[in-house]
Protein backbone atom coordinates (compact mmCIF):
# COMPACT_ATOMS: atom_id res chain seq x y z
CA UNK A 1 0.00 0.00 0.00
CA UNK A 2 2.14 2.84 -1.28
CA UNK A 3 0.77 6.33 -1.85
CA UNK A 4 1.78 7.28 -5.37
CA UNK A 5 1.66 10.79 -6.69
CA UNK A 6 -1.12 11.15 -9.20
CA UNK A 7 0.27 10.41 -12.70
CA UNK A 8 3.69 10.42 -11.05
CA UNK A 9 3.70 14.23 -11.03
CA UNK A 10 5.78 15.16 -8.00
CA UNK A 11 5.53 18.91 -8.52
CA UNK A 12 2.54 19.78 -6.34
CA UNK A 13 2.78 23.46 -7.25
CA UNK A 14 1.90 22.53 -10.83
CA UNK A 15 -1.16 20.62 -9.62
CA UNK A 16 -2.23 23.52 -7.41
CA UNK A 17 -1.98 25.87 -10.41
CA UNK A 18 -4.02 23.36 -12.44
CA UNK A 19 -6.73 23.40 -9.77
CA UNK A 20 -6.66 27.21 -9.66
CA UNK A 21 -7.01 27.48 -13.43
CA UNK A 22 -9.85 24.93 -13.28
CA UNK A 23 -11.74 27.20 -10.91
CA UNK A 24 -11.18 30.22 -13.15
CA UNK A 25 -12.19 28.18 -16.20
CA UNK A 26 -15.40 27.03 -14.53
CA UNK A 27 -16.51 30.61 -13.86
CA UNK A 28 -15.39 31.92 -17.25
CA UNK A 29 -16.99 29.03 -19.13
CA UNK A 30 -20.32 29.30 -17.33
CA UNK A 31 -20.40 33.09 -17.82
CA UNK A 32 -19.62 32.64 -21.51
CA UNK A 33 -22.42 30.09 -21.98
CA UNK A 34 -24.82 32.27 -19.99
CA UNK A 35 -23.85 35.25 -22.16
CA UNK A 36 -24.70 33.25 -25.28
CA UNK A 37 -28.10 31.91 -24.27
CA UNK A 38 -29.48 34.38 -21.74
CA UNK A 39 -31.76 37.23 -22.86
CA UNK A 40 -30.68 40.84 -22.62
CA UNK A 41 -32.79 43.93 -22.16
CA UNK A 42 -31.99 47.42 -20.98
CA UNK A 43 -34.01 49.43 -18.50
CA UNK A 44 -32.67 52.18 -16.27
CA UNK A 45 -34.99 51.22 -13.41
CA UNK A 46 -33.80 47.63 -13.44
CA UNK A 47 -30.26 48.69 -12.58
CA UNK A 48 -31.25 50.34 -9.32
CA UNK A 49 -30.26 48.82 -5.99
CA UNK A 50 -32.60 46.07 -4.80
CA UNK A 51 -33.62 47.69 -1.53
CA UNK A 52 -37.21 48.80 -1.10
CA UNK A 53 -38.63 50.11 -4.36
CA UNK A 54 -38.19 53.84 -3.80
CA UNK A 55 -34.91 55.61 -4.81
CA UNK A 56 -32.19 54.66 -2.35
CA UNK A 57 -31.10 57.30 0.17
CA UNK A 58 -27.55 58.02 1.19
CA UNK A 59 -24.31 56.30 0.30
CA UNK A 60 -24.10 52.51 0.67
CA UNK A 61 -20.32 52.25 0.48
CA UNK A 62 -20.04 54.08 3.77
CA UNK A 63 -18.38 53.69 7.14
CA UNK A 64 -19.94 50.99 9.25
CA UNK A 65 -20.08 49.69 12.81
CA UNK A 66 -16.55 49.34 14.20
CA UNK A 67 -17.39 46.14 16.10
CA UNK A 68 -16.93 43.99 12.99
CA UNK A 69 -13.46 45.37 12.33
CA UNK A 70 -12.45 44.91 15.97
CA UNK A 71 -13.09 41.18 15.67
CA UNK A 72 -11.11 41.11 12.42
CA UNK A 73 -8.11 42.63 14.25
CA UNK A 74 -8.44 40.12 17.10
CA UNK A 75 -8.63 37.34 14.52
CA UNK A 76 -5.44 38.52 12.86
CA UNK A 77 -3.55 38.31 16.15
CA UNK A 78 -4.75 34.80 17.04
CA UNK A 79 -4.49 33.43 13.53
CA UNK A 80 -0.87 34.47 13.15
CA UNK A 81 -0.09 32.85 16.50
CA UNK A 82 -1.73 29.62 15.29
CA UNK A 83 0.54 29.72 12.24
CA UNK A 84 3.53 29.72 14.58
CA UNK A 85 2.13 26.75 16.51
CA UNK A 86 1.78 24.51 13.43
CA UNK A 87 5.50 23.77 12.82
CA UNK A 88 5.91 22.83 16.46
CA UNK A 89 2.85 20.55 16.34
CA UNK A 90 4.41 18.52 13.52
CA UNK A 91 7.76 18.04 15.28
CA UNK A 92 6.30 17.80 18.78
CA UNK A 93 7.49 14.29 19.62
CA UNK A 94 11.05 14.93 18.41
CA UNK A 95 11.45 18.29 20.16
CA UNK A 96 10.57 16.80 23.54
CA UNK A 97 10.69 18.64 26.86
CA UNK A 98 12.65 21.66 25.65
CA UNK A 99 10.22 22.36 22.83
CA UNK A 100 7.33 21.86 25.22
CA UNK A 101 8.64 24.49 27.66
CA UNK A 102 9.34 26.99 24.86
CA UNK A 103 5.88 26.56 23.40
CA UNK A 104 4.29 26.77 26.87
CA UNK A 105 5.74 30.28 27.28
CA UNK A 106 4.46 31.25 23.84
CA UNK A 107 1.09 29.71 24.59
CA UNK A 108 0.93 31.58 27.91
CA UNK A 109 1.40 34.89 26.09
CA UNK A 110 -1.38 33.90 23.67
CA UNK A 111 -3.78 33.12 26.51
CA UNK A 112 -2.81 36.36 28.28
CA UNK A 113 -3.72 38.23 25.11
CA UNK A 114 -7.15 36.64 25.11
CA UNK A 115 -7.64 37.42 28.81
CA UNK A 116 -6.57 41.02 28.22
CA UNK A 117 -9.00 41.47 25.32
CA UNK A 118 -11.76 39.89 27.40
CA UNK A 119 -11.13 42.11 30.44
CA UNK A 120 -10.91 45.21 28.23
CA UNK A 121 -14.40 44.41 26.97
CA UNK A 122 -13.28 43.88 23.37
CA UNK A 123 -15.38 40.70 23.18
CA UNK A 124 -18.62 42.48 24.16
CA UNK A 125 -20.93 43.37 21.30
CA UNK A 126 -22.06 46.93 21.87
CA UNK B 1 -6.89 -2.85 -0.08
CA UNK B 2 -6.99 -2.14 -3.79
CA UNK B 3 -4.79 0.71 -4.90
CA UNK B 4 -6.77 2.85 -7.32
CA UNK B 5 -3.61 4.44 -8.70
CA UNK B 6 -3.47 1.63 -11.27
CA UNK B 7 -5.96 3.72 -13.29
CA UNK B 8 -3.74 6.80 -13.32
CA UNK B 9 -0.63 4.66 -13.89
CA UNK B 10 -2.26 3.02 -16.89
CA UNK B 11 -3.19 6.41 -18.39
CA UNK B 12 0.30 7.71 -17.65
CA UNK B 13 1.99 4.74 -19.35
CA UNK B 14 -0.33 4.90 -22.34
CA UNK B 15 0.31 8.62 -22.80
CA UNK B 16 4.08 8.56 -22.27
CA UNK B 17 4.51 5.78 -24.84
CA UNK B 18 3.19 7.98 -27.65
CA UNK B 19 4.33 11.52 -26.74
CA UNK B 20 7.27 13.42 -25.17
CA UNK B 21 7.42 14.01 -21.41
CA UNK B 22 6.41 17.69 -21.39
CA UNK B 23 3.35 16.98 -23.51
CA UNK B 24 2.39 14.07 -21.25
CA UNK B 25 2.45 16.35 -18.21
CA UNK B 26 0.38 18.97 -20.02
CA UNK B 27 -2.21 16.44 -21.16
CA UNK B 28 -2.38 14.96 -17.67
CA UNK B 29 -2.88 18.38 -16.10
CA UNK B 30 -5.70 19.12 -18.55
CA UNK B 31 -7.17 15.73 -17.75
CA UNK B 32 -7.03 16.47 -14.02
CA UNK B 33 -8.70 19.82 -14.65
CA UNK B 34 -11.53 18.28 -16.66
CA UNK B 35 -12.15 15.53 -14.10
CA UNK B 36 -12.04 18.09 -11.28
CA UNK B 37 -14.58 20.26 -13.12
CA UNK B 38 -16.89 17.29 -13.72
CA UNK B 39 -16.72 15.97 -10.16
CA UNK B 40 -17.17 19.51 -8.81
CA UNK B 41 -20.32 20.21 -10.80
CA UNK B 42 -21.83 16.75 -10.37
CA UNK B 43 -21.25 16.81 -6.63
CA UNK B 44 -22.79 20.28 -6.41
CA UNK B 45 -25.88 19.09 -8.27
CA UNK B 46 -26.10 16.03 -6.03
CA UNK B 47 -25.70 18.14 -2.89
CA UNK B 48 -28.46 20.56 -3.84
CA UNK B 49 -30.85 17.64 -4.27
CA UNK B 50 -29.52 15.93 -1.12
CA UNK B 51 -30.18 18.99 1.02
CA UNK B 52 -33.62 19.63 -0.44
CA UNK B 53 -34.69 16.02 0.07
CA UNK B 54 -33.43 15.92 3.67
CA UNK B 55 -35.06 19.26 4.48
CA UNK B 56 -38.29 17.92 3.03
CA UNK B 57 -38.14 14.76 5.13
CA UNK B 58 -37.50 16.80 8.27
CA UNK B 59 -40.71 18.69 7.54
CA UNK B 60 -42.73 15.60 6.54
CA UNK B 61 -42.82 16.68 2.88
CA UNK B 62 -41.82 14.74 -0.21
CA UNK B 63 -39.41 17.27 -1.60
CA UNK B 64 -38.66 17.58 -5.33
CA UNK B 65 -40.34 14.62 -7.08
CA UNK B 66 -41.45 15.85 -10.52
CA UNK B 67 -38.32 16.10 -12.69
CA UNK B 68 -36.92 12.63 -13.27
CA UNK B 69 -37.43 9.62 -11.01
CA UNK B 70 -37.66 10.76 -7.36
CA UNK B 71 -36.76 14.27 -8.54
CA UNK B 72 -33.22 13.18 -9.37
CA UNK B 73 -32.93 15.63 -12.27
CA UNK B 74 -34.40 18.57 -10.35
CA UNK B 75 -31.06 20.26 -9.62
CA UNK B 76 -29.90 19.74 -13.22
CA UNK B 77 -33.04 21.53 -14.39
CA UNK B 78 -32.50 24.27 -11.81
CA UNK B 79 -28.92 24.85 -12.93
CA UNK B 80 -30.02 25.02 -16.57
CA UNK B 81 -32.72 27.50 -15.61
CA UNK B 82 -30.22 29.67 -13.76
CA UNK B 83 -27.97 29.55 -16.84
CA UNK B 84 -30.65 30.98 -19.15
CA UNK B 85 -31.57 33.87 -16.83
CA UNK B 86 -30.51 37.41 -17.63
CA UNK B 87 -27.40 38.90 -16.02
CA UNK B 88 -28.73 42.29 -14.90
CA UNK B 89 -26.33 45.21 -15.35
CA UNK B 90 -26.53 47.45 -12.31
CA UNK B 91 -26.02 51.19 -12.30
CA UNK B 92 -23.87 52.19 -9.36
CA UNK B 93 -21.68 49.20 -8.64
CA UNK B 94 -17.91 48.74 -8.62
CA UNK B 95 -17.82 46.66 -11.79
CA UNK B 96 -14.37 45.14 -11.43
CA UNK B 97 -14.82 43.93 -7.83
CA UNK B 98 -18.38 42.80 -8.60
CA UNK B 99 -17.09 40.56 -11.39
CA UNK B 100 -14.06 39.40 -9.38
CA UNK B 101 -15.98 38.16 -6.33
CA UNK B 102 -17.45 34.93 -7.86
CA UNK B 103 -14.00 33.98 -9.18
CA UNK B 104 -12.50 34.17 -5.70
CA UNK B 105 -15.32 32.19 -4.11
CA UNK B 106 -15.20 29.42 -6.73
CA UNK B 107 -11.40 29.24 -6.89
CA UNK B 108 -11.21 28.89 -3.11
CA UNK B 109 -13.61 25.97 -3.09
CA UNK B 110 -12.01 24.23 -6.10
CA UNK B 111 -8.57 24.46 -4.49
CA UNK B 112 -9.81 23.00 -1.20
CA UNK B 113 -11.64 20.38 -3.23
CA UNK B 114 -8.41 19.26 -4.92
CA UNK B 115 -6.60 18.65 -1.61
CA UNK B 116 -9.16 16.15 -0.28
CA UNK B 117 -8.16 12.45 -0.18
CA UNK B 118 -10.51 10.99 -2.78
CA UNK B 119 -9.27 7.46 -2.50
CA UNK B 120 -6.22 5.27 -2.29
CA UNK B 121 -3.94 6.81 -4.91
CA UNK B 122 -6.54 9.28 -6.17
CA UNK B 123 -5.43 12.34 -4.24
CA UNK B 124 -4.70 15.25 -6.56
CA UNK B 125 -2.56 17.64 -4.50
CA UNK B 126 -0.50 16.14 -1.70
CA UNK B 127 1.66 18.92 -0.24
CA UNK B 128 3.71 18.13 2.83
CA UNK B 129 1.78 21.04 4.40
CA UNK B 130 -1.51 19.82 2.88
CA UNK B 131 -3.91 20.55 5.71
CA UNK B 132 -2.36 23.98 6.25
CA UNK B 133 -2.70 24.75 2.54
CA UNK B 134 -6.35 23.77 2.85
CA UNK B 135 -6.99 26.23 5.68
CA UNK B 136 -5.08 28.92 3.82
CA UNK B 137 -6.97 28.65 0.54
CA UNK B 138 -10.35 28.29 2.21
CA UNK B 139 -9.91 31.80 3.67
CA UNK B 140 -9.82 33.25 0.14
CA UNK B 141 -13.58 32.61 0.09
CA UNK B 142 -14.13 35.20 2.83
CA UNK B 143 -12.44 37.78 0.63
CA UNK B 144 -14.84 36.99 -2.20
CA UNK B 145 -17.86 37.37 0.05
CA UNK B 146 -16.62 40.70 1.46
CA UNK B 147 -15.94 42.01 -2.05
CA UNK B 148 -19.37 40.86 -3.25
CA UNK B 149 -21.10 42.72 -0.43
CA UNK B 150 -19.05 45.87 -0.77
CA UNK B 151 -19.07 46.22 -4.54
CA UNK B 152 -22.86 45.77 -4.87
CA UNK B 153 -23.49 49.25 -3.40
CA UNK B 154 -26.51 48.06 -1.46
CA UNK B 155 -27.11 48.33 2.25
CA UNK B 156 -28.36 44.78 2.67
CA UNK B 157 -25.32 43.29 0.96
CA UNK B 158 -22.95 45.46 3.01
CA UNK B 159 -24.48 44.30 6.30
CA UNK B 160 -24.63 40.71 5.08
CA UNK B 161 -21.02 40.63 3.95
CA UNK B 162 -19.71 42.26 7.15
CA UNK B 163 -21.65 39.79 9.27
CA UNK B 164 -20.33 36.98 7.15
CA UNK B 165 -16.78 38.30 7.37
CA UNK B 166 -16.85 38.63 11.16
CA UNK B 167 -18.43 35.20 11.50
CA UNK B 168 -16.14 33.38 9.10
CA UNK B 169 -12.89 34.82 10.39
CA UNK B 170 -13.92 34.15 13.99
CA UNK B 171 -14.83 30.54 13.40
CA UNK B 172 -11.78 29.98 11.23
CA UNK B 173 -9.82 30.30 14.44
CA UNK B 174 -11.69 27.35 15.94
CA UNK B 175 -11.17 25.30 12.79
CA UNK B 176 -7.47 26.15 12.84
CA UNK B 177 -7.08 25.14 16.48
CA UNK B 178 -9.04 21.89 16.05
CA UNK B 179 -6.85 21.02 13.08
CA UNK B 180 -3.78 21.94 15.13
CA UNK B 181 -4.91 19.56 17.89
CA UNK B 182 -5.22 16.73 15.39
CA UNK B 183 -1.90 17.60 13.71
CA UNK B 184 -0.28 17.18 17.16
CA UNK B 185 -1.65 13.64 17.25
CA UNK B 186 -0.79 12.86 13.63
CA UNK B 187 2.70 14.37 13.65
CA UNK B 188 2.36 15.35 10.00
CA UNK B 189 0.50 17.96 7.97
CA UNK B 190 0.42 16.04 4.70
CA UNK B 191 -3.08 14.82 3.85
CA UNK B 192 -1.79 11.46 2.64
CA UNK B 193 0.29 11.14 5.81
CA UNK B 194 -2.69 11.86 8.05
CA UNK B 195 -4.67 9.13 6.30
CA UNK B 196 -1.77 6.67 6.64
CA UNK B 197 -1.48 7.42 10.37
CA UNK B 198 -5.04 6.20 10.82
CA UNK B 199 -4.51 2.83 9.13
CA UNK B 200 -4.79 0.92 12.43
CA UNK B 201 -7.48 3.07 14.04
CA UNK B 202 -9.29 6.33 13.26
CA UNK B 203 -8.14 9.44 15.12
CA UNK B 204 -11.43 9.91 16.92
CA UNK B 205 -10.80 6.59 18.70
CA UNK B 206 -7.04 7.01 18.93
CA UNK B 207 -7.18 10.43 20.56
CA UNK B 208 -10.32 9.63 22.62
CA UNK B 209 -11.36 12.61 24.86
CA UNK B 210 -9.48 15.53 23.21
CA UNK B 211 -10.23 14.17 19.73
CA UNK B 212 -13.94 14.04 20.49
CA UNK B 213 -13.90 17.59 21.89
CA UNK B 214 -11.99 18.76 18.81
CA UNK B 215 -14.51 16.98 16.58
CA UNK B 216 -17.51 18.66 18.24
CA UNK B 217 -15.85 22.08 18.00
CA UNK B 218 -14.86 21.43 14.41
CA UNK B 219 -18.43 20.55 13.46
CA UNK B 220 -19.82 23.72 15.12
CA UNK B 221 -17.17 25.90 13.52
CA UNK B 222 -17.60 24.17 10.16
CA UNK B 223 -21.32 24.88 10.20
CA UNK B 224 -20.58 28.55 10.89
CA UNK B 225 -17.86 28.61 8.24
CA UNK B 226 -20.31 27.55 5.53
CA UNK B 227 -22.92 30.13 6.68
CA UNK B 228 -25.44 27.42 7.37
CA UNK B 229 -27.86 26.22 9.96
CA UNK B 230 -28.16 28.26 13.13
CA UNK B 231 -25.35 30.52 11.87
CA UNK B 232 -27.04 31.76 8.68
CA UNK B 233 -27.06 35.41 9.75
CA UNK B 234 -25.26 36.66 6.62
CA UNK B 235 -28.22 35.57 4.51
CA UNK B 236 -31.03 35.88 7.02
CA UNK B 237 -33.76 36.28 4.43
CA UNK B 238 -36.26 37.91 6.79
CA UNK B 239 -33.80 40.71 7.61
CA UNK B 240 -31.47 41.10 4.65
CA UNK B 241 -33.39 39.74 1.61
CA UNK B 242 -30.52 37.47 0.53
CA UNK B 243 -27.46 38.91 2.30
CA UNK B 244 -24.24 39.45 0.40
CA UNK B 245 -25.47 38.06 -2.94
CA UNK B 246 -28.70 40.11 -3.13
CA UNK B 247 -27.57 41.99 -6.25
CA UNK B 248 -26.24 38.98 -8.14
CA UNK B 249 -28.51 37.57 -10.81
CA UNK B 250 -28.53 34.54 -13.06
CA UNK B 251 -25.41 32.39 -13.16
CA UNK B 252 -23.54 35.01 -11.11
CA UNK B 253 -25.79 34.05 -8.21
CA UNK B 254 -25.39 30.41 -9.19
CA UNK B 255 -21.66 30.55 -8.40
CA UNK B 256 -22.30 31.58 -4.80
CA UNK B 257 -24.98 28.91 -4.54
CA UNK B 258 -22.63 26.27 -5.94
CA UNK B 259 -19.73 27.28 -3.71
CA UNK B 260 -21.95 27.20 -0.62
CA UNK B 261 -22.92 23.58 -1.24
CA UNK B 262 -19.41 22.56 -2.17
CA UNK B 263 -18.07 24.16 0.98
CA UNK B 264 -20.49 21.98 2.92
CA UNK B 265 -18.91 18.97 1.23
CA UNK B 266 -15.38 20.25 1.84
CA UNK B 267 -16.05 20.86 5.54
CA UNK B 268 -17.46 17.35 5.99
CA UNK B 269 -14.66 15.93 3.86
CA UNK B 270 -12.01 17.54 6.06
CA UNK B 271 -13.84 16.30 9.18
CA UNK B 272 -13.79 12.78 7.78
CA UNK B 273 -10.10 13.19 6.94
CA UNK B 274 -9.07 14.42 10.37
CA UNK B 275 -11.29 12.30 12.60
CA UNK B 276 -12.57 9.34 10.57
CA UNK B 277 -9.56 8.41 8.51
CA UNK B 278 -10.30 9.96 5.10
CA UNK B 279 -10.58 7.01 2.70
CA UNK B 280 -9.21 4.58 5.32
CA UNK B 281 -11.64 1.71 6.04
CA UNK B 282 -12.87 1.03 9.57
CA UNK B 283 -10.18 -1.06 11.25
CA UNK B 284 -10.10 -2.62 14.69
CA UNK B 285 -6.60 -3.64 15.87
CA UNK B 286 -6.38 -7.41 16.28
CA UNK B 287 -9.50 -8.27 14.30
CA UNK B 288 -7.63 -9.31 11.17
CA UNK B 289 -10.48 -11.02 9.34
CA UNK B 290 -12.84 -8.11 10.08
CA UNK B 291 -10.26 -5.61 8.78
CA UNK B 292 -9.78 -7.72 5.69
CA UNK B 293 -13.52 -7.68 4.93
CA UNK B 294 -13.60 -3.90 5.42
CA UNK B 295 -10.78 -3.52 2.89
CA UNK B 296 -13.03 -4.91 0.17
CA UNK B 297 -15.17 -1.76 0.17
CA UNK B 298 -13.51 0.70 -2.27
CA UNK B 299 -11.69 3.60 -0.63
CA UNK B 300 -13.61 6.26 -2.60
CA UNK B 301 -16.90 4.89 -1.26
CA UNK B 302 -15.54 5.09 2.28
CA UNK B 303 -14.55 8.72 1.82
CA UNK B 304 -17.78 9.82 0.12
CA UNK B 305 -19.91 7.88 2.61
CA UNK B 306 -18.27 9.52 5.61
CA UNK B 307 -18.56 12.95 4.01
CA UNK B 308 -22.27 12.47 3.20
CA UNK B 309 -23.08 11.28 6.72
CA UNK B 310 -21.29 14.28 8.25
CA UNK B 311 -23.06 16.63 5.83
CA UNK B 312 -26.32 15.09 6.96
CA UNK B 313 -25.43 16.02 10.54
CA UNK B 314 -24.71 19.62 9.49
CA UNK B 315 -28.04 19.83 7.63
CA UNK B 316 -29.72 18.37 10.69
CA UNK B 317 -28.36 21.26 12.81
CA UNK B 318 -30.27 23.69 10.62
CA UNK B 319 -33.63 22.13 11.48
CA UNK B 320 -32.86 21.70 15.18
CA UNK B 321 -31.47 25.02 16.40
CA UNK B 322 -32.95 28.52 16.04
CA UNK B 323 -30.86 31.25 14.43
CA UNK B 324 -28.37 33.04 16.71
CA UNK B 325 -28.06 36.81 17.14
CA UNK B 326 -24.76 38.38 16.06
CA UNK B 327 -23.66 39.04 19.68
CA UNK B 328 -24.51 35.47 20.72
CA UNK B 329 -22.66 34.19 17.69
CA UNK B 330 -19.46 36.06 18.49
CA UNK B 331 -19.73 35.31 22.22
CA UNK B 332 -20.08 31.59 21.45
CA UNK B 333 -16.85 31.64 19.48
CA UNK B 334 -14.68 33.95 21.56
CA UNK B 335 -15.90 33.17 25.07
CA UNK B 336 -16.68 29.46 24.81
CA UNK B 337 -15.18 27.67 21.81
CA UNK B 338 -11.81 29.45 21.80
CA UNK B 339 -10.98 28.90 25.51
CA UNK B 340 -12.26 25.30 25.32
CA UNK B 341 -10.14 24.78 22.22
CA UNK B 342 -7.00 26.17 23.87
CA UNK B 343 -7.61 23.95 26.89
CA UNK B 344 -8.21 20.99 24.59
CA UNK B 345 -4.88 21.59 22.87
CA UNK B 346 -3.10 21.43 26.24
CA UNK B 347 -5.02 18.24 27.06
CA UNK B 348 -3.97 16.67 23.77
CA UNK B 349 -0.33 17.63 24.34
CA UNK B 350 -0.45 16.07 27.83
CA UNK B 351 -1.99 12.87 26.49
CA UNK B 352 0.61 12.57 23.75
CA UNK B 353 3.50 13.39 26.10
CA UNK B 354 2.47 10.71 28.59
CA UNK B 355 1.46 8.28 25.83
CA UNK B 356 -2.14 7.89 27.02
CA UNK B 357 -3.55 7.72 23.49
CA UNK B 358 -4.14 4.38 21.79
Amino acid sequence: MILLDIFGITNNGLLAITALLTGVALVALALWIAGLISPRSYNLQKGEAYECGIPTRGESMSQFKVGYYLFAILFLMFDVETVFLFPWAVRMRELGAQGLICIAVFFGVLVLGLVYAWRKGALEWK
Amino acid sequence: MQDLSFITNWIHNALSSVMPAWLTVTVECVLIGVVLLLVYSLLALFYILYERKICAWFQCRLGPNRVGPWGLLQSVADMFKILIKELIHLNHIDRFLFALAPYLVIVASVLTFAVLPWGNGLQIIDFNIGIFFLIAVSSIGVLGILLAGWSSNNKFTLIGSLRSGAQMVSYELSIGLSVLTMVCLAGTMSVGGIVQEQSDMWFIFKGHVPAIIAFVIYMIAGTAETNRGPFDLPEAESELTAGYHTEYSGIHFGFFYLAEYLNLFVVSGVASLLFFGGWMPFHIPGWESFNHIMDFIPSTIWFLGKAFVLSFVIIWFKWTFPRLRIDQLLALEWKYLLPINLFNLVLMVLIITFGWHF
